[in-house]
């Protein structure tokens, strides 16, 4: 009976080597197709995914090159214009020549601002992304993986941080110590990880029991290592498509903090602040909540475009959408 | 004999089962394995067989160290790894190291197949990254994987190719011991051959030792030296390989090979399948006495309350190990005999204790009983 195994001679299993080196004759070097190369892969053939990058890259040129704008318009960010720059009555100028995308009531140029206003929406989107990102994925590898009272009182602290109400306390943080940038990306940050947080622990606690889990372990690795070797590369995926759809939140929720006065203190730009100023003007001069409307509504549309893109790309089988 | 390369010493582990509520209280105990003593020779094979649920894996596992033991001992290689720290435990890992059964869920499908078979050698800190991929690339020449598929993912291999990338990975420290837990039971049959060839080769080259574990009775035979059969947490049965084939004592193992199908048809047709009445019972609430007895054909009054030891049968040798009350003698026909206890005698392990006395057994004690009169 023992017999009835087949011997190496009987069965041969398909060597997927010889088909591969058929393709590609004489290649020395086999690369693997990473998940990371495929999911790029289908993104690059999403064409609205693609346009949405083309447009982020030119926002962001756009704010790299906000010097530019003054070099070549010859107006400095916060210099005011009272004479060429305002009407008799002191009310805003329209695009004109001079100031091509007109003028705000204090008689500055609108294009400069909204480049300026671009350097601070990126930067805060970004960095208040990556902090979230960052703590996020820390408390949630920690809170799944180490279980146990950890898990406890990290998972409990999410509750506390998702049920605070964010514009009350955000109003009561800035009170205290003053607008500025640094505070605006810790408010978004504070606020924002908790649900990052959720996310991962719940991709923890299902990753941690796979055998591969158990295969690291019973090779004597640590759990720093099974955490941020074995298990991070498993949650990233669904991270970057969280990032990606969390970066134009983040730039909405910078806007409304400056539109609250929140934000930047007011001589910087910043397109928060500038629909906030433009608010006495909607009747008299539209160009003043248009133009810094249209770039806010142009650059998140752009980076909620992208997102999609990239969770389909991740996922192609899924059309759910990630909370 | 000769002292053995692991020894396994009265070995218990129980997992908590969490009743609900907000702190999670545990009430009840798992008992997956209760009392296993098992010793493997140096460049045997030990099989070991038993089914779905009988705390083979968890047996596995508490040897490997990945779970913690509830009591008893593991001795490897003359040193107790039972209480050894994280940091001397890995030392031992070098020398213990685990193939696993699911050749999809067991390597990780973010990292390149290279990094996860130097993964040993990066984990003990053995090797530059340079002298790290070549042994890598040997190692993979070895288990019959291309070398050059070194940067690629484990999705762009097979399910065979797969279980020997997991085999290369067990191998690249050169361990002493190496325990399969159901190394080809997620493969085609065709494939498993392969595998367990490779398994074979590999064992004469470097003097492996193993602990097979598998639900394949054909298997088990093929590669084991000794096989050990596992019944609900418990050692039924242990003995030389054919010898459990030839002279079967316990009817779990008699039922156990019953299933098995003989290629030749005439034999085949003869053959008689010994159809066990009723299910596992749960492990939370194992039956008295011998724990099978509730589905045993030749169940007697004494199997109800006596828990039979695992000692050799009268007329076997030292190396045969049986724990039952009434053994199997050599020819008897298992399928002509017929319990001589009545349902109400099955009893679990813990009223048992309270009132044996009485047939009725109902109201009161149902919940306690159900594991084992469930028919």
């Amino acid at each position: 009976m023992s017999g009835f195994l087949p011997t190496p001679e009987d069965v041969e299993e398909p060597d997927v080597t010889q088909l591969h080196e058929e393709e590609h004759p004489g290649h020395a070097r086999i690369e693997g197709r990473s998940p990371w190369l495929l999911a790029w892969q289908r993104l690059r053939r999403d064409k609205v995914a693609m346009f949405s990058l083309a447009v982020i890259v030119l926002i962001v040129l756009f704010a790299i090159f906000a010097p530019l704008a003054t070099t070549i318009t010859g107006h400095p960010v916060n210099e005011q214009y009272r004479t060429t720059g305002l009407t008799a009555d002191g009310l805003p100028r329209g695009p004109s020549g001079e100031f091509w995308l007109g003028t705000d009531d204090l008689g500055r140029d609108i294009l400069v601002r909204i480049a300026y206003g671009a350097r601070v929406s990126l930067l805060v989107g970004v960095v208040a992304t990556a902090l979230t990102v960052v703590i996020g994925v820390v408390v949630g590898l920690a809170a799944g993986f180490l279980g146990g009272i950890v898990d406890t009182i990290l998972a409990r602290l999410i509750d506390v941080v998702l049920s605070m109400p964010f514009l009350l306390v955000a109003i009561a943080l800035v009170s205290i110590t003053g607008p500025s940038l640094l505070v605006t990306v810790l408010v978004i940050g504070f606020f924002s990880w908790a649900s990052v947080g959720r996310i991962v622990r719940g991709q923890v606690l299902s990753l941690r029991e796979r055998e591969f889990v158990e295969a690291a372990r019973s090779l004597g690795a640590s759990n720093g290592r099974i955490m941020f070797v074995d298990i991070l590369p498993n949650v990233l995926a669904q991270v970057i498509v969280y990032a990606s759809l969390l970066i134009p939140v983040v730039i909405v929720v910078e806007a409304t903090l400056s539109f609250l006065g929140l934000g930047l203190a007011p001589p910087t730009a910043d397109w928060g602040g500038m629909i906030s100023e433009s608010q006495n003007y909607y009747t008299t001069a539209w160009w003043f909540i248009a133009f810094p409307g249209a770039a806010l509504l142009a650059t998140t549309l752009a980076f909620n475009l992208l997102g999609d893109g990239v969770r389909d790309a991740f996922d192609p089988r899924s059309d759910r959408l990630i909370p | 004999m000769n002292t053995p390369l692991v020894s396994v010493e009265n070995v218990t582990k129980s997992f908590p089962v969490q009743a609900g509520g907000l702190w999670g209280r545990s009430t009840d105990l798992i008992h997956a394995v209760d009392g296993v003593s098992l010793e493997i020779e140096a460049g045997q094979t030990m099989g070991l067989v038993g089914e779905t649920g009988c705390g083979k894996s968890t047996l596995a596992r508490c040897i490997a160290r990945l779970y913690d033991l509830t009591s008893g001992r593991v001795v490897f290689d003359g040193r107790d790894i039972t209480t050894l720290n994280r940091r001397d435990m890995r030392e031992v890992r070098r020398d213990v190291q685990m193939i696993f059964q699911d050749p999809y869920g067991s390597l990780n499908p973010r990292r390149r197949v290279g990094s996860i078979i130097g993964d040993p050698f990066t984990i003990q800190g053995l090797g530059s990254s340079k002298e790290i991929k070549i042994k890598v690339q040997e190692l993979m020449e070895r288990v019959g994987l291309n070398p050059e598929h070194y940067n690629r993912f484990p999705a762009e291999f097979s399910g065979g190719q797969r279980q020997r990338i997991g085999v290369a990975r067990a191998l690249a420290l050169r361990p002493k011991f190496i325990i399969c837990d159901e190394p080809v039971s997620a493969l085609d049959v065709s494939i498993q051959a392969q595998i367990i060839n490779l398994l074979i080769d590999l064992q004469d080259d470097f003097g492996l030792t193993y602990l097979f574990i598998t639900h394949d009775l054909s298997v088990v035979r093929h590669v084991s030296d000794r096989i050990a059969v596992m019944y609900l947490g418990q050692v039924v049965e242990v003995a030389d390989a054919e010898d459990l084939f030839t002279t079967t004592r316990h009817p779990y193992t008699r039922s156990l090979l019953s299933a098995l199908p003989d290629p030749d048809p005439d034999i085949a047709d003869s053959q008689r399948r010994i159809v066990l009445v009723g299910d596992l019972p749960s492990p939370t609430n194992p039956p008295s006495g011998c724990r099978f007895h509730p589905r045993c054909p030749k169940a007697r009054h004494d199997c109800v309350v006596t828990v039979p030891t695992l000692e050799p049968v009268l007329g076997d040798g030292p190396s045969h190990c049986t724990a039952c009350l009434h053994p199997l003698a050599v020819g008897e026909d298992l399928t002509l005999s017929t319990p001589s206890i009545e349902d109400s005698e099955i009893l679990t392990a813990q009223p048992a204790l309270t009132t044996p006395t009485g047939g009725a057994n109902g109201g009161l004690r149902s919940t306690a009983t159900r594991g084992g009169e469930s028919q």
